[in-house]
């Protein structure tokens, strides 16, 4: 919540005021606790009334427990296909009551991990299938414990029971990963694990008997005393707050990058995770995150080539010495020709057509040429003999970073931006070619590879007062901000409704997040889903033609204070769901259509209705 | 097998107690609104290409399964979307028969909606894969075009109803055939949900009951009912919940031996649960053959344990309250006790290939079809070919419990027409007796139970086993080998002289000694093993039977006296 902001719901002048002078005295990192902190309270009170826990992942969960409970959180986890392990950890949870602690009992399968962090007490019971896998629901769950992003657990305590059958090879393989893990990370284990074959019932109660005897014992404030000073460091931030921007970006790894696109789809959309850890980098939902590409190594090359050019050739770009083959691979747009490139060329080559192409009158024409012609394509069509290096440059466009809609909450995914990438390929003068950003996320930034970023703030696309119902409209990659929206409003308990609009081509290939989007509709976190897909179906649909088709519901949440956003594509997208928009508004209010117009301005005027489009 | 639990007989666990007594899927299926469920609603989500669980198991008593293509559940896990969700249709087809015309529409139904292929089932009927949620009605209103359904073909109802096909016996085989069809019409419960979710036809408010005989909760578990005409056992009789037995007196059927509590159903490392093979319980007149199903399946509906599912099989239930005392309430339900059984004897329970006269002068020819799955692939082009005979047909078809496929009534001139297009697609090759004599499930991609390969896989393996054979000079011996994905035991492998079930990725469970014409079960002789070991073993065995076998000494009856495995006589002892 930036300072600038106006009284949140029913805060007297003078808390506002303290708020105000606290806002500009402290730092983002601090902010952020604070956020964190109030967040954490309330998800205490939430947790007394047995409420799912909703903690936003700094280090909420402390200061609350330090207050409310004098005892440290236990949970006890099971994974399960045939029930057995379930049945177990029922029971586990049974006698833990019994012997005076409150546990709650989650199904890996629904475990949302970032919870991990604030366990205190952890007991697991699980089963393993396949080969030595763990069961269906919970293989997420093994990935993030065994991939970098799984947090550091000093002051986790934790105990597992493994259920198998001897007659695999793989005996009881996946309680064995999770105790070694949970070992790695720095938990403390309270007693051996113990692998039980088929017949599982007296290893498991024995198991279960010896683990309350220990944790019945050593409960107390203590314990969570002890938590929330080894979180303190977590808080801290970074070291060194290094403020990085666009003229500074920050090197961020990639954490992942995956193929959202199923099978057989027209398009490949994917989801990268880029780590933003020591960078002291802090967004809010909305914002995008600016991305410092480089051109493809082989287009550099295939250009030199055009060029007769040596790579090693020195140039100077702003009154730094470099070779031309860095130049082109990281200083400049060597792909998309500009009107300049043309003129410049023209110049050089002194070639008429060009020259003609570059005067005024030409502008329509010029446009369809440069759609047609990239800069490879036209110097090779206008070669220019014993070229100078340093003369091709002074042309070409400096390479400009990349915008993306971050697609994550800070509150869910601490130090991480993530972000949904669809992939520009296209064919031009019979060579495959493709974007530069895009296609450098999509060939080039494998894991451990680090991209320079910095955060493009977007304050006209942002969340209202956690009580406000919204409606989120988006196609294709537009979905992004929204990923970030529902993240922030499940981290921070938000009350208010959410209804999403999501478009693309097919259901089956192209429904981007489709299980996140069902787990909150599960959760009814999403309150609403709509969806179109144009291409499954001889009638083409699209999100605008969902928007009418519900038009009655959504002219009441828009009455009811609904705040509208629309992100994706600017071309058609944006229009046609404003056109809808107005359409709804006739349609229902029953008003002529200026007065419709004029409402939808107004909704824009209060900040109402808000875009992200490109 | 006591009888003393007569007459004071345990009701603890039967439909006499309250629904919170009783297992979860008993108050599911009481509170479904006789099956309608929340289907119809199901099918409009757009969020999803998936039903409720809830809707799921109901819809398997309209004859669908809502399944995903396992081979990509990981990879679309990572990429956050949904599995791969369709459905599997089967359809309701007593004793395998259909016209040349209801086979093209099932052959355009696949095509449109089926991806290319059709499934003949090992219970004489074809499946339907790979259908999406909204394909699901247009599939099923064609499929009523051509006068077929898939009422009760899954769900704890009495199942497709099998009859021999026999095709020599054209007489007999149109008497059994036609108490079949009866049969399965008597048996299957009303159910207005089909019509009324699938053809859209509009609910009618009566007051009476909808199912008067099966009730809310229907029968505890699926119940299998099959007629059989001897010398041939194709369908297993052993297995079936219900048996019928053809007695016919020159060629004149006069009645049937009644069989009960057959099943292959087991668990892995759940002893209590087995395969088991049917007892005949004595012979009834021809006319009481809807009397006699009657009263066997009220005995299973009213004593069936009913709180848990995998002991509620008609088999359990005779094996808890005793042989002789279920057979008195059935011969008490019936209204007049069986006469002694007839006697009868069975030769194989495989099919007879190739071409055969029947007594009415008309011809047959039974077409080997692997593991029932019927597809185009390269020169072998089923699909098409199938597609062209019926064209021409003027006889039916009939599928046989092996998952072949008989193009029966052909007239002698008719012949060198259907031969010209068998070869004409690449369907006619010669084949070892092994794999003539094979059945394999469904298993991956599509079922959800299955724990390993089968269909894909078996054809495969018994290229190996073959060359093993040839080996030994034994290539045109006929040995029964039937494959599973899973313990469920779907393909009738524990009454194989070798069977395998799936226990996980490339893993099997190896049984030997079952009977030839299905009348002994067989016993696990390895545990979980791989391919290698499963080769190397029959290797040893195949060798031996080779070289010491007695006269006409069955390979499934060589394993128990060379000791490889004891003689299960009785299920109750399968894993003793
Ligand atoms: C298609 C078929 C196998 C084949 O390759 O032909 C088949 C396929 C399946 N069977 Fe079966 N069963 C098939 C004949 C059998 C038989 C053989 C028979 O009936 O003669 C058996 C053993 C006899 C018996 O019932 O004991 C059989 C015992 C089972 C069982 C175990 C039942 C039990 O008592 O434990 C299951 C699982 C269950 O019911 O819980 C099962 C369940 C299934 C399901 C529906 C899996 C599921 O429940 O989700 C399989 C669908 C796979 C797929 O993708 O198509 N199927 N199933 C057969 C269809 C027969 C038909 O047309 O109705
Ligand atoms: C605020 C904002 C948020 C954004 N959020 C996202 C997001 O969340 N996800 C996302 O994927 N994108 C997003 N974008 C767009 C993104 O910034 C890039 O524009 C996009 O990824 C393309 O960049 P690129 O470097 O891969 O392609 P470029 O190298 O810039 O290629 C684009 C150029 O390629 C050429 N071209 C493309 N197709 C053809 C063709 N068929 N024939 C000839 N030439 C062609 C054209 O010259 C076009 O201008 C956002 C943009 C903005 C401004
Ligand atoms: C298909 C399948 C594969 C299995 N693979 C393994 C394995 O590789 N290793 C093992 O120890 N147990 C294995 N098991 C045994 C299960 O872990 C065991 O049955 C356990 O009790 C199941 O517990 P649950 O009911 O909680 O899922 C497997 C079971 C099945 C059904
Ligand atoms: S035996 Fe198992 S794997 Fe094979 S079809 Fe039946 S249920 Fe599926």
């Amino acid at each position: 919540m930036s300072a600038s902001e106006f009284p949140g719901p029913g805060l007297t002048p003078d808390q506002w005021e303290h708020i105000q002078s606290l806002a500009k005295a402290i730092s983002p990192e601090q902010a952020l606790w604070l956020s964190g902190y109030f967040a954490g309270v309330r998800d205490a009170e939430r947790r007394e009334a047995g409420r799912p826990a909703l903690a936003p992942n700094i280090p909420v969960g402390r200061p609350a427990a330090a207050a409310s409970v004098d005892e440290r959180r236990l949970t006890i986890l099971f994974g399960s296909e045939t029930g057995n392990s379930r049945a177990l950890a029922q029971a586990l949870s049974g006698a833990a009551r019994e012997a005076g602690r409150q546990p709650t009992v989650v199904d890996i399968a629904d475990y949302k991990t970032r919870a991990l962090r604030d366990e205190q007490d952890l007991l697991i019971v699980v089963s393993t299938y396949g080969e030595g896998d763990p069961p269906q629901g919970a293989a997420d769950f093994f990935e993030f414990l065994d991939s970098r992003k799984a947090p550091k657990l000093p002051d986790l305590r934790f105990a597992v029971l493994a259920l198998g059958d001897s007659t695999y090879e793989r005996y009881c393989e996946a309680g064995k990963r999770l105790d070694r893990r949970l070992e790695e990370l720095g938990a403390t284990r309270i007693q051996p694990r113990v692998d039980c074959d088929v017949d599982y019932d007296e290893p498991a109660a024995a198991w279960t008997a010896d683990i309350i005897a220990k944790i019945a014992k050593q409960s107390g404030a203590n314990g969570a005393a002890a938590t929330v000073l080894a979180d303190a460091p977590h808080v801290a931030g970074p070291a060194s707050p290094a403020l990085y921007d666009k003229r500074n970006p920050f090197p961020a790894t990639v954490l992942e990058n995956l193929v959202l696109t199923g099978r057989g789809s027209t398009k490949e959309t994917r989801h990268v995770e880029l780590s933003l850890e020591g960078s002291g980098l802090i967004y809010e939902p909305g914002d995008a995150l600016g991305l410092m590409p480089k051109n493809d190594p082989q287009l550099v090359e295939i250009l030199l080539a055009a060029l007769k050019l040596d790579g090693s050739a020195p140039v100077e770009i702003k009154g730094r010495a470099s070779t031309i083959a860095e130049a082109f691979e990281s200083g400049f747009e060597i792909s998309a020709a500009t009107p300049r490139f043309l003129e410049h060329w023209a110049k050089l080559s002194g070639a008429d057509q060009l020259a003609r192409l570059a005067g005024e009158e030409a502008t329509a024409e010029r446009t369809a040429f440069l759609r047609q012609n990239h800069v490879v394509d036209i110097v090779r069509a206008y070669p220019v003999a014993g070229l100078e290096a340093q003369a091709l440059v002074a042309g070409l466009r400096p390479l400009q970073p990349r915008l993306y809609s971050i697609a994550s909450s800070l509150a869910a995914a601490p130090e991480e931006a993530h972000l949904t990438v669809s992939t520009v390929r296209y064919d031009l003068n019979g060579e495959p070619r493709s974007g530069v950003a895009s296609g450098h996320l999509a060939a080039r930034a494998t894991p451990d590879a680090t991209l320079p970023v910095y955060v493009q703030a977007n304050p006209h696309f942002r969340l209202p007062t956690d009580d406000r119902p919204i409606i989120m409209i988006g196609a294709g990659t537009g979905v992004a901000p929204y990923r970030a929206f529902l993240q922030e409003r499940e981290a921070r308990g938000a009350e208010g409704r959410n209804w999403l609009f999501f478009g693309e081509r097919n259901f089956r290939s192209d429904f981007l997040y489709q299980t996140e989007w069902q787990g909150w509709l599960k959760d009814k976190l999403l309150t609403r889903m709509d969806v179109a897909f144009s291409r499954d179906r001889a009638t083409k649909v699209y999100v605008q033609d969902k928007l009418r088709a519900q038009a009655k519901e959504v002219f009441a949440w828009l009455e009811q204070g609904g705040h509208v956003y629309v992100c994706g594509d600017a071309a058609h997208l944006a229009p046609d769901v404003h056109e809808s928009l107005i359409g709804v508004v006739q349609d229902q209010g029953g008003v002529a259509r200026d007065a419709a117009e004029e409402y939808v301005r107004n909704l824009q005027r209060d900040h109402r209705y808000q875009r992200d489009v490109y | 097998m006591t009888e003393t639990s007569h007459p004071a007989v345990d009701r603890s666990r039967d439909i006499s107690q309250p629904l919170d007594r009783l297992g979860p899927d008993e108050t599911l299926k009481a509170t479904s609104d006789q099956l309608r469920g929340t289907i119809a609603l199901g099918l409009l989500d757009e969020i999803t290409g998936s039903v409720t669980p809830e809707d799921n198991k109901l819809m398997k008593f309209h004859g669908i399964y809502m399944q995903d293509d396992r081979d990509i559940r990981d990879e679309r896990r990572r990429q956050k979307l949904e599995p791969a969700y369709t459905f599997m249709i089967r359809v309701r087809m007593p004793g395998g028969v259909c016209s040349p015309a209801q086979w093209l529409k099932l052959d355009e139904l696949a095509r449109a909606y089926g991806g290319d292929t059709i499934r003949l089932t090992t219970r004489q009927t074809v499946q339907f894969h790979w259908v999406l949620k909204e394909n699901l009605r247009p599939t099923i209103q064609k499929l009523h075009e051509a006068l077929l359904d898939s009422i009760a073909a899954c769900g704890d109802v009495p199942r497709g109803v099998m009859c021999s096909v026999d095709p020599r016996l054209s007489r007999l085989h149109a008497q059994v055939y036609a108490a079949a069809s009866r049969t399965s019409a008597h048996a299957i419960p009303n159910q207005r949900a089909y019509h009324e979710i699938w053809y859209g036809e509009e609910r009618v408010a009566t007051s009476e009951p909808e199912e008067p005989f099966f009730g809310r909760q229907y029968l505890p578990r699926k119940f299998k009912i099959g007629f059989v005409i001897p010398p041939s056992n194709d369908i297993d009789v052993y297995t079936q919940d219900l048996g019928f037995i053809a007695i016919a007196e020159a060629g004149e059927l006069k009645g049937f031996d009644v069989s009960i509590g057959g099943g292959m159903g087991r668990t892995d490392q759940a002893p209590e649960t087995y395969p088991r093979l049917a007892d005949v319980v004595g012979f009834i007149p021809a006319e009481k053959v809807l009397a006699a199903t009657d009263a066997v399946m009220s005995v299973q509906r009213d004593y069936g344990d009913r709180t848990n599912r995998a002991h509620a099989r008609f088999k359990y239930t005779i094996d808890d309250k005793g042989l002789g005392w279920i057979k008195a309430e059935i011969e008490r339900r019936m209204g007049f006790a069986f006469e002694p059984a007839r006697p009868f004897s069975f030769r194989s329970n495989g099919d007879e290939f190739g071409w055969v006269e029947g007594e009415d002068g008309l011809w047959h020819h039974t077409l080997f079809i692997e593991n029932g799955r019927v597809i185009d692939h390269g020169e072998k082009r089923l699909m098409d070919g199938l597609r062209e005979i019926a064209r021409v047909h003027k006889g039916a078809f009939r599928l046989t419990p092996n998952q072949n496929l008989c193009i029966s009534d052909v007239a002698p001139e008719d012949r060198p027409r259907i031969d010209a297009l068998l070869s004409e697609y690449g369907l006619v090759e010669t084949r070892s007796a092994l794999r003539l004599n094979s059945i394999a499930c469904v298993a991956l991609p599509t079922c959800a139970l299955a724990m390993a390969e089968s269909e894909r896989y078996l054809p495969t393996l018994i290229d190996r086993i073959e060359s093993i054979l040839d080996a030994h000079g034994l290539r045109e011996e006929p040995i029964t080998i039937r494959m599973s994905g899973c313990p469920n035991g779907c393909s009738r492998p524990y009454v194989a002289e070798i069977g395998l079930s799936g226990r996980a990725p490339g893993k099997y469970n190896l049984y030997l000694g079952g009977g030839f014409h299905g009348q002994r079960l067989n016993k696990m002789h390895l545990e979980n093993v791989g391919e290698q070991k499963i080769l190397e073993t029959l290797d040893e065995i195949i060798g031996r039977y080779a070289a010491e076998r007695g006269a006409d000494e069955r390979f499934g009856d060589f394993a128990i006296r060379a000791g490889y495995v004891p003689e299960v006589t009785e299920g109750r002892f399968f894993n003793a």
